[in-house]
């Protein structure tokens, strides 16, 4: 094998650079940004896991098991009820008609009707999505707000060495918060200031003091998390030797911290925090129940105990996509701020 | 750790108590407690806690404290009920995909990643409304929506270990898959597989307690802890603890789970682990000054940086210290390079890091003097000093993987100390960035700048750091350890380049390896570092005449060269040089060993 002499002056690098750069000529010759291939490929991620969800959705009638139709309206319901309930769900056609029948519904906005309210479940879910998303949505930015600067506080505190009594009271605290679900939190926060104290209100919806409890109660858990995901990462990068190199080149603390640091957090945080949102659309469930808010949540819970089943499906498709649509925009963030993500294979 | 103090130990003890108490009531709850639970009294409705009820009695007159007790039974066995459905669930899918072929393993462990996007909590939702909500319904719904994390995670544990070196080769001399899971798989993840096991029956008593409070799970007259919330949330204005205390015992029995996990696990979770060893490690310097620092001599004006009688010292786990650095003293000259070679361990790159003014707070750290130029380093720095050190004094890392922001662009990070401290325009200092770039060899350099570190190569990365050096005023470059992470052809770049920033820059280099040769070939003067201890210093054209010091020659005499007898094994360290044996007799040189020809074969 002859290898053609090096040109001594230009300093070269064989083996890993060529390589980066064989892998880079493929990427372009395929046209696409690593960036964008990134994206497309989550893309496709989403609307498979959107059919999963749909098919499993369509599936749900078939199965439960014995009669859908009779195990809704009960034993008492007639015959006739039964079959014109049938009829109205669909339910005589072939199933392969009653399929695209439903996609074609999902994509014209059609969900169907409710057998228990006898309105179109679209309807119902419109007009009851904003208060869920209102209350995910302040409980999240509550909690990523206060997490930030709590756990950034926690890893200098841990780290300093002093006060070491107090870290551990912190690490115990956040301990406890992050095990105790939201419901029974919740609980909590009514007996104290809704029972003892009579500041706000058990239960309701309609005056801004109504979601101060709930949206408390929603935020408390997923914020301890978060600041203990936030705390340890910093001290992890506070470990790092590109942090000594920021050191060594003495910048100002605010420059190491909030320039060198903050980014290699904000990677960590908002995958979390992808999760945390993820979590809350579920956690609205129980807290609009506690609260008796009348959201997707409680709608939800009393379809599944009267087993509403087109009114289940909509709500259902409908979380799927609160959750997924989450997931894809922490995705597009990620691949804009850090720019190892788009090149990781996902 | 031994088993004896394993089981001591407050975790594990609480775990067991927590345990055996719920044991007790599920066991004999309900013989003890059931006629109080059960018993209707119609005068004493609705009562709130006192000394007969502690947690009041319910609509019916019934004792609050006595049916939770009571509840324990039937929340337990519900959520040990779902909690096996899961585990079962999760091994069987979890085992099967980790042997599927390559392609339907894909297939199967993207849906389980589908499936995990959603928040368990949904899923049970969704399976309640296939089984209905009834106790029986809930266990199913809960197990089984437990299944695709608990798979998941037995997939990721079986695949670890069967990319291990012993599960190959069982697969080479011909053991089928089912066999290497029998025999290598399931006992390799038998512990982490029943540390999550415990954690998995924690949520799942969780999620009951809330399925039931939604009423979808137990129903009357039934009841378990998450019923009797839903029942008390009513009332909560007249009996709170009919609410609270059903919730009490939910977050109890959680917290007894997860105390059983961790006692499984032996140890506690990563993250708190991490905090907690930061809490107990850390000290505040103690940077004493023993005395004055001398008055600037004309001799000290040639000299760049100094430092005398460095001691660093760092805490025990167990409240100790332990000196690393005892008494190292290192003059740099104007433009000198300066090698230190000692094994690791030696303290080498704690010097230089003190010397840097770099360590961090957990180091103790006591010098008679440290001068960096006409900078006194042992006050504390001005902002004007800390500028002047940032333009002045260089640094470079082993790891150049590690050593770069891997956040933040090439460019951002060579134009920092430009702009900080040299007060350039962003569009100046980005012209200074790139002309470093090009003095180490980087080409088409004002691109690069726009590049983040993963797009450049390891040697490039190291290239970039010493770049970063010349985007200042480098007087002196403290160099750790720079090449040893690279392979030996980048390795001869990176000191090509280095060599040639010094010439240009005319700074002072300290250089530090474990390679005697390298050290010898770039530096003018060595010293040898061993057991936080200077040695030997030498010239280095005269290091194999003038070598003392058995160490050293030892050291010396491991490099082969033309001459050395190739039929014969190379030398190595004598066992009486090894650190053990030389701890405290360093400096009588009398015991001088010479280094002797090993009858061991040496592995290469």
């Amino acid at each position: 094998m002859t290898t053609p002499p090096l040109a001594t002056a230009e300093v070269v690098d064989t083996t890993t650079a060529a390589l980066a750069a064989r892998v880079e000529e493929r990427r372009l010759r395929r046209g696409l940004s690593p960036r964008t291939a990134f994206l497309l490929r989550r893309l496709g991620r989403l609307v498979i896991s959107l059919a999963v969800v749909v098919v499993a959705s369509f599936l749900l009638m078939y199965l439960v098991p014995g009669d859908p139709v009779r195990a809704a309206l009960g034993q008492s319901a007639t015959p006739q009820l039964v079959e014109a309930t049938r009829v109205q769900l669909g339910l005589d056609r072939p199933m392969y008609e009653q399929f695209f029948r439903f996609i074609g519904g999902l994509f014209t906005g059609d969900l169907g009707t409710s057998v228990r309210l006898q309105r179109p479940v679209g309807d119902v879910i419109a007009q009851r999505f904003p208060t869920t998303l209102l209350l995910a949505v302040l409980a999240f930015i509550i909690a990523v707000v206060g997490a930030l600067p709590a756990g950034i506080g926690a890893a200098v505190l841990a780290r300093s060495g002093r006060r070491r009594g107090l870290s551990m009271a912190v690490s115990a605290v956040l301990g406890i918060l992050i095990a105790v679900p939201s419901f029974l939190v919740a609980v909590g926060l009514i007996s104290l200031f809704a029972v003892q104290l009579g500041w706000l209100p058990a239960a309701g919806w309609g005056k801004p003091a109504d979601a101060v409890l709930p949206v408390i109660a929603l935020a408390i858990g997923p914020m301890a998390y978060l600041v203990r995901i936030v705390q340890v990462e910093m001290l992890a990068v506070l470990d790092t030797t590109y942090m000594t190199t920021a050191r060594a080149k003495r910048l100002p603390r605010r420059l190491i911290h909030l320039r060198h640091a903050l980014p290699n957090i904000v990677t960590a945080s908002l995958t979390v925090g992808g999760l945390i949102l993820a979590g809350l659309t579920a956690a609205t469930v129980l807290i609009e129940t506690v609260f008796a808010i009348p959201g997707l949540g409680t709608i939800m819970v009393s379809s599944v105990g009267a087993k509403d089943y087109p009114m289940v499906q909509g709500v259902v498709i409908v979380y799927a996509l609160i959750v997924l649509g989450v997931n894809l925009v922490v995705d597009v963030i990620l691949a804009t701020i850090d720019p190892r993500s788009s090149i990781t294979e996902g | 750790m031994s088993v004896r103090t394993k089981l001591l130990n407050p975790l594990t003890i609480s775990a067991l108590v927590g345990t055996a108490l719920l044991v007790f009531l599920a066991v004999a709850g309900p013989v003890i407690w059931g006629t109080a639970a059960e018993a209707t009294d119609v005068s004493s409705r609705l009562l709130p806690a006192s000394a007969a009820h502690p947690f009041g009695t319910d609509e019916l007159g019934r004792d609050v404290f006595a049916r939770v007790l009571v509840a324990t039974r039937l929340t337990l066995l519900l959520t040990l009920g779902a909690t096996a459905i899961a585990l079962i669930g999760g091994v069987v899918f979890g085992l099967v995909a980790s042997i599927l072929p390559k392609y339907p393993r894909r297939w199967f462990t993207g849906l389980l990643d589908i499936l995990l996007a959603f928040p368990w909590l949904l899923m049970v939702l969704f399976f309640t409304v296939i089984w209905g909500a009834t106790a029986t319904g809930a266990m199913l719904a809960i197990g089984f929506a437990g299944i695709p994390s608990f798979a998941r995670l037995v997939y990721n544990l079986a695949a670890s270990v069967s990319g291990r070196d012993y599960v190959r080769a069982a697969r080479v001399v011909g053991v089928g898959p089912v066999g290497i899971l029998v025999r290598h798989v399931l006992p390799n993840i038998a512990n982490p597989f029943f540390v999550n096991a415990a954690a998995t029956a924690s949520v799942t008593l969780l999620s009951f307690a809330g399925l039931s409070f939604l009423g979808l799970g137990v129903q009357a007259p039934a009841y378990d802890w998450g019923r009797m919330l839903q029942e008390g949330i009513l009332r909560i204005y007249i009996n709170p603890l009919a609410a609270v205390g059903p919730g009490i015992a939910v977050v109890l029995a959680g917290l007894v789970f997860t105390l059983l996990s961790e006692a499984v696990a032996g140890s506690r979770g990563d993250g708190l682990r991490a905090v907690a060893a930061r809490a107990a490690g850390s000290v505040t310097i103690t940077a004493r000054r023993r005395e004055l620092a001398p008055e600037a001599t004309a001799s000290d004006r040639e000299l760049i940086a100094e430092i005398t009688d460095l001691h660093i010292a760092f805490p025990t786990a167990d409240g100790g210290v332990i000196e690393r650095v005892r008494g190292v003293d290192l003059q740099v000259a104007r433009g000198e390079i300066v090698g230190i070679v000692g094994e690791s361990g030696s303290g080498k790159s704690l010097t230089a890091m003190a010397l840097a003014g770099l360590l961090g707070d957990d180091a103790r750290i006591t010098t008679s003097a440290h001068r960096f130029d006409d900078l006194d380093m042992t006050r504390t720095l001005t902002a004007s000093d800390r500028a002047r050190l940032g333009v002045e004094l260089g640094m470079i890392f082993q790891d150049p993987l590690t050593s770069l922001n891997p956040a933040l662009t090439i460019g951002r990070q060579l134009t920092e100390v430009p702009e900080v401290h040299m007060g350039m325009r962003p569009k100046e200092a980005r012209v200074r960035a790139a002309d470093a770039l090009d003095a180490v060899g980087i080409p088409n350099a004002t691109a690069r700048l726009k590049q983040y570190p993963h797009e450049f190569s390891g040697g490039m990365r190291q290239r970039a750091m010493i770049g970063m050096a010349l985007t200042g005023k480098p007087r002196l470059i403290i160099a750790d350890e720079p090449t040893t992470a690279l392979d030996v052809t980048v390795q001869r770049q990176v000191m090509g380049v280095l060599h040639r920033a010094q010439e240009e820059t005319g700074a002072a280099i300290v250089f530090i390896s474990h390679d005697i040769a390298l050290v010898s070939a770039f530096c003018d003067r060595v010293i040898v570092m061993k057991d936080g201890r200077v040695v030997e210093s030498l010239s280095a054209d005269r290091i194999r005449e003038d070598a003392q010091h058995p160490y050293t020659k030892a050291l010396i005499a491991c490099l082969p060269d033309m001459t050395s007898d190739r039929t014969q094994p190379l030398p190595v360290i004598p066992p009486e040089l090894l650190p053990e044996a030389l701890d405290e007799s360093i400096e009588s040189l009398d015991d001088a060993v010479a280094p002797t020809i090993n009858d061991r074969e040496v592995p290469v």
